[in-house]
């Protein structure tokens, strides 16, 4: 077996994983990338969508992720998100609600809030979520 | 010589301030455990954020961005105070205006020309006794449930950047109070705009190896400066409610204990006075039983 990567993916709020694994394909804004144990220093933004960790040649996690950063160091890959949510343990109903709840909050707003704006941001990660939930 | 009376009233007053004061100790104590969680949740973030910039702005050399490399003035500066909504919280905000007031002094000593916004209710209140003329904004938190600042530091980093954009001002420093531990918390003035890599951040060995960025260093730059704008000002967000309940729990446990001295102190009067009648009752019924 090769060797193993580092990888961790923190969001501001927690960290949502970190250890080892063989394998992981994540979202760059010119392209989807992959990432495996000793890969060359490299740094990119990223774009809202799904972080998929591979063990072997399997799939053991998908992270939908919002906007941020990776960060391919010798010490491993770290990816900063704005915002993550783990896919195996989201529930579409639980999603919806939240979308809901979210466009409902931006009709309340004046126009001109400085809030509109990460509402916005806000409503199209939580449908990128449900999309990625329903295939 | 209050009356047998004014004491008791005096004692049954004191009695359920200590009980209000004693609540609020406990609900600040279950609020810090909650706080503290997340600021430290915030960490792994924030440290990661500052090597990743540290990292760049050392490859960018002096240059970069506008909100790296400064707008080459420092003709006017922005103070953001960032304070409680609440306050019996001891001296925690007003430390926090006390070190802004220095700062603006200082600032306006130089010849500056000092704006100020406002995070937090009670910072607001203080500030704006004498130096209401400064004022140019104020950041509502009252309606924040928990510790969810996210969306609140979003709007804040985004209004801020906005106005550097624009011109608004050269310089912007953030005053508020770091949490050391649950009985210190330093209040810091910590700068902003243009964004400072951290000092001391652990160089990452590349082994040799060159970076590869993708777009390139000045587009990646220019994501990542606002979002560590927005990180630093969640991080302080979290540390001061951290702060302010720790600092609430220590005045509500000092209060409640003050309390409790006066109670002590009050019986002890209560029941002398009482004994004080009872003798002179007795005086007088036996004065009265030796004239017959």
């Amino acid at each position: 077996m090769a060797d193993k990567l580092h990888f961790s993916l923190v969001s501001p709020s927690r960290e949502l994983f970190s250890g080892e694994v063989d394998h992981v394909i994540a979202p760059g804004t010119e392209g989807e990338f992959g990432v495996l144990a000793h890969h060359a220093p490299f740094m990119t933004t990223l774009k809202n969508g799904i972080v998929r960790v591979l063990e072997g040649d399997a799939v053991k996690m998908r992270i939908y992720v919002r906007g941020g950063f990776a960060d391919v160091t010798p010490a491993g890959l770290t990816i900063l998100a704005e915002e993550a949510r783990n896919l195996t343990d989201a529930k579409a109903e639980d999603v919806d609600a939240e979308i809901e709840a979210a466009r409902l909050k931006l009709l309340a707003l004046d126009s001109g809030d400085t809030k509109q704006f990460a509402l916005q941001e806000q409503i199209a990660y939580l449908e990128g979520i449900r999309a990625a939930l329903a295939n | 010589m209050p009356s047998l009376k004014d004491l008791k009233n005096r004692i049954v007053s004191v009695k359920s301030t200590q009980k209000i004061t004693k609540a609020m100790q406990l609900v600040a104590a279950a609020k810090l455990k909650r706080a503290q969680d997340a600021a430290t949740a915030a960490r792994p973030y924030a440290e990661r954020m500052a090597a990743v910039l540290a990292n760049l702005a050392a490859s960018a050399g002096g240059g970069g961005p506008k909100l790296l490399a400064g707008t080459g003035k420092s003709d006017v500066h922005l103070v953001v105070v960032m304070t409680a909504e609440r306050g019996l919280a001891g001296g925690f905000n007003s430390y926090v205006v006390k070190l802004a007031r220095q700062k603006i002094t200082a600032l306006q000593a130089e010849g500056k020309t000092v704006k100020v916004l406002t995070i937090g209710k009670k910072g607001r209140e203080q500030l704006a006794r004498d130096l209401g003329s400064l004022l140019i904004g104020h950041v509502n938190l009252s309606d924040i449930k928990g510790n969810d600042f996210a969306e609140s530091a979003i709007s804040v980093g985004l209004m801020l950047t906005k106005s550097y954009e624009a011109g608004d001002f050269d310089v912007a420093t953030l005053v508020y109070s770091q949490f050391k531990n649950v009985l210190t918390q330093v209040p810091t003035a910590q700068q902003l705009i243009p964004a400072k890599a951290p000092e001391g951040a652990p160089k990452i060995d590349l082994g040799g190896a060159m970076y590869t960025y993708e777009p390139d260093e000045a587009a990646l730059l220019e994501a990542l400066l606002p979002r560590y704008i927005n990180t630093q000002i969640l991080s302080a967000l979290l540390e001061s409610s951290a702060g302010e309940q720790a600092s609430r729990m220590t005045a509500m446990d000092n209060a409640t204990r003050n309390a409790k001295d006066l109670i002590k102190a009050l019986n002890l009067k209560y029941n002398r006075a009482r004994q004080a009648q009872i003798t002179k009752e007795l005086i007088e019924i036996i004065s009265g039983a030796e004239a017959l």
